[in-house]
């Protein structure tokens, strides 16, 4: 919704990622607001309580500590109140295997972690703008694949 | 046995949107077609919690005429990749601003303002998006689906699919079948 901000979700155990993820959406004109977590267990915990304001996409990081990532994606899209979360997978594996099988688990966007931050930027704000449009019908949320 | 039902659909919106409304305890009073007011201040939380309760009824909350305008934008958008008409081959500004009656420059730059897309580009995607549904019914080639979506080849096709989704149309087959058989 256009004067709604759009909420963001970052799970990822590297602190400095989570800094440049922050700072990319910062510079962007997208209105949004950003929330991150440092690992698998904690995403689940926030997801999972009660008062919390689910995200409109998640950004999941594949190798985190505790829980991993295709954990964490299989527990969500098997849990009825947060199958409908958009989620990116935010890895560095670029894997032809990987990405399959992420798609097939129910990830939506499939990105591989940019090395500069100028790419960084492009790459987050076109994974949230065509996110945003699969928030409205008539899209059909499960043909939603995207790889960047 | 068969059982026939009638219904009155305003009946039951306006129902479910009492229900909502009360749900959250919020304070209301149902205008005209389509309106709600809200008395006091209506945070971004319980907006949020608003619309995810609607959404399970697939009703959505359009914030403002803007919003409105927006759907009837792409609805017609929509309309047109879907029809396969003539309207296709007619430029998008002639046709929308006819349409609309309205300048394209005004149209295009609220729907900017709200989408923070273009147009164009969302045709693209909505062109993209039929293209997978043809995919994935699996009755007509790559080809054939290029031509139906008046794209002047396959490869021209291909390369738009490819840019949009990051897939080719091929490996966006291959994801589609392999999910199939892997129950989620």
């Amino acid at each position: 919704m256009p004067s709604q901000p759009i909420n963001i979700l970052l799970a990822d155990d590297d602190e400095n990622d989570r800094m440049l993820f922050k700072e990319a959406f910062e510079e962007l004109k997208i209105k949004t607001i950003v929330f991150t977590v440092n690992n698998g267990t904690q995403l689940m915990d926030y997801l999972k309580a009660k008062n919390t304001i689910l995200p409109d996409i998640l950004f999941l990081d594949l190798n985190m500590p505790r829980k991993n990532g295709l954990e964490c994606l299989k527990e969500i899209r098997a849990n009825k109140k947060l199958k409908n979360i958009s989620i990116a997978i935010y890895s560095t594996s670029a894997s032809e295997n990987d990405i399959v099988e992420t798609f097939c688990l129910g990830a939506n966007v499939y990105i591989n972690k940019p090395s500069d931050f100028a790419s960084l930027k492009e790459v987050l704000s076109k994974t949230v703008i065509t996110a945003h449009q699969f928030q409205d019908t008539p899209f059909n949320k499960e043909n939603f694949l995207l790889r960047i | 046995m068969k059982v026939y039902i009638k219904y009155d659909l305003n009946a039951v919106c306006k129902k479910i949107l009492q229900e909502q409304l009360e749900k959250l305890k919020l304070k209301y009073a149902l205008l005209d077609f389509n309106e709600v007011e809200i008395y006091g201040v209506l945070s971004a939380t319980k907006l949020k919690q608003l619309n995810t309760a609607l959404n399970n009824y697939s009703i959505q909350i359009v914030e403002s005429s803007k919003s409105i305008l927006i759907q009837k934008i792409k609805d017609e958008i929509r309309e047109m990749v879907y029809n396969e008409g003539e309207t296709t081959r007619l430029k998008t500004s002639l046709w929308l601003g006819a349409k609309f009656k309205k300048p394209y420059k005004y149209l295009s730059s609220i729907f900017t303002e709200v989408t923070f897309t273009t147009i164009e580009k969302f045709i693209i995607l909505q062109k993209i998006e039929r293209a997978k549904e043809l995919i994935i019914a699996n009755v007509l080639n790559f080809s054939e689906i290029g031509s139906l979506l008046n794209y002047s080849s396959t490869a021209h096709f291909s390369v738009q699919f490819k840019n949009t989704t990051g897939l080719t149309p091929t490996s966006f087959q291959h994801i589609i079948k392999t999910k199939e058989h892997h129950p989620t």
